[in-house]
């Protein structure tokens, strides 16, 4: 047997509450984010993800108590990101029950932190965030911080080599362009960053029909987060790994009843 | 009474847990005679070897563990709380070997694979006569590691595959350990810990 793709439910929470719009706006409330972890812990997902897009530092508390409410009663692997500026800040997150961070803007900021929390805790825990869009940068692709807010004129391949060296453990890429829209992954996207990448890829932003899973998988990532079409049940995360399984990708289906 | 030994490495709140769930009397120790006395202790671990071996240098934690297998007490490493019961490890960061507990002979070196870290849900090739896997036999673990065993050790060893085969779990009498998470690895994994937990 292999290693099986992972489908993550990604829940975008503010102010304790999870939210999802359309490109990083417009946000509607979508629920309680220890309840919907469990949930979907129930309905099969593989990992789960936390990003805190408010990410203001007042706010930290607020995101402890949500990651160590849910790390008591869901029992896979925890990712949180967002707001994330610091060793101290890892170290928190991992003390209340995350597993893994992910970082983004302050890495940008301060490409020293990936070393730093590497050396640390370990590149295992470490995975970079990249909101990347089409731009007319070297490869075609540039990085946004702010949650997609702001360019950088980065190329978004230079900065993912860049990581690597530092030591990251995994990549998250969100297509910028495809965030929420449901019109599918960004497949040019996942197939450039997947040529240069020998750590775990996880795909995002996009997620519409079930197709659009596996057409990511075919162009090479490892896993699929996707937000709105869980929340607002477009697909149930069964749904998606019964069609990923029937069409032979390798899944895991024991889901947790 | 589960002591999980804190020795400054690995998710302990998480291990404690799911711990919490087989047994009402699970805590938290870096005190080396409450990690003796405990029914069992469960030795968790994430990073690299040399660092978790410096954390468990600090407490006297190879101490503790041969002593309990010396008195026969049970003990279960998890990830990297496993590769430290081998006797060695090789560092791809340093080039180096570093000693481990050395509970069994063997060294844990880098898998041969495109794709580092081997992250995720994959299944194990279990055999008939397993305490830990009792029940959960077709089921998938969350591995997160880039180096393993890959030698057969003590009196059952499990295997997984990534890219080669590697040891993902062994049961020697009063020592186990598995490569995977079972305190992340959802139901199943809560079904083995359980298994652990009423062997004791």
């Amino acid at each position: 047997m292999t290693l099986s793709i992972r489908i993550i439910p990604c829940l975008d929470v503010t102010d304790g509450r999870v939210v999802k719009g359309v490109n990083f706006t417009n946000l509607v409330d979508a629920g309680d984010p220890v309840e919907m972890a469990a949930l979907y812990g129930l309905e099969g997902a593989d990992e789960l993800t936390f990003l805190d897009i408010s990410a203001s530092s007042s706010n930290q508390e607020t995101t402890l108590d949500v990651v160590r409410r849910t790390a008591e009663q869901v029992f896979i692997p925890l990712t949180v990101g967002g707001g994330i500026r610091s060793v101290d800040d890892v170290d928190r997150l991992l003390r209340a029950g995350a597993d893994k961070v992910s970082i983004n803007t302050a890495a940008i900021a301060r490409p020293e932190l990936i070393a730093d929390i590497a050396d640390r805790f370990g590149s295992q825990v470490l995975v970079l965030s990249v909101d990347a869009r089409r731009a007319n940068t070297e490869s075609g692709f540039e990085v946004t911080t702010h949650g997609g807010r702001q360019g950088s004129d980065i190329d978004a391949l230079a900065w993912i080599e860049k990581a690597f060296a530092l030591g990251v453990g995994e990549i998250l890429l969100n297509s910028m362009d495809a965030d929420g829209t449901r019109a599918g992954y960004d497949i040019g996207m996942i197939t450039a960053v997947r040529a240069i990448s020998k750590v775990p890829l996880i795909a995002s932003g996009g997620a519409g029909t079930l197709e659009d899973f596996a057409l990511a998988l075919d162009a090479g990532a490892d896993a699929l987060l996707a937000a709105s079409v869980f929340h607002f049940g477009v697909h149930r995360i069964g749904d998606v790994k019964r069609y990923l399984d029937a069409q032979g990708y390798s899944v895991r289906m024991s889901a947790d009843k | 009474m589960i002591a999980i030994l804190d020795y400054g490495s690995g998710n302990l709140r998480s291990a404690e847990r799911a711990f919490a769930t087989a047994s009402d009397n699970v805590f938290l120790t870096s005190d080396f005679n409450k990690a003796i006395e405990a029914n069992g202790l469960v030795v968790p671990g994430v990073g690299a070897f040399s660092a978790c071996m410096k954390g468990l240098n600090a407490i006297d934690g190879a101490h503790i563990i041969r002593k309990r297998k010396e008195l026969e007490r049970p003990t279960l490493g998890i990830c990297i709380g496993m590769q430290i019961l081998f006797s060695k490890g090789l560092e791809h960061s340093d080039g180096g070997a570093h000693d481990g507990v050395g509970i069994w002979e063997g060294e844990i070196s880098r898998l041969n694979a495109t794709i580092l870290p081997h992250m995720g849900w994959n299944t194990v090739e279990t055999k008939p006569n397993s305490t830990l896997f009792a029940g959960v036999e077709g089921e998938s673990f969350y591995f997160v590691h880039s180096y393993a065993a890959k030698k057969e050790v003590g009196e059952l060893t499990t295997w997984s595959t990534h890219n080669e085969k590697f040891v993902s779990a062994v049961e020697d009498g009063y020592v186990s350990a598995t490569q995977f998470h079972p305190e992340k690895s959802g139901r199943a994994g809560l079904a083995l810990i359980k298994n652990w937990v009423n062997s004791l």
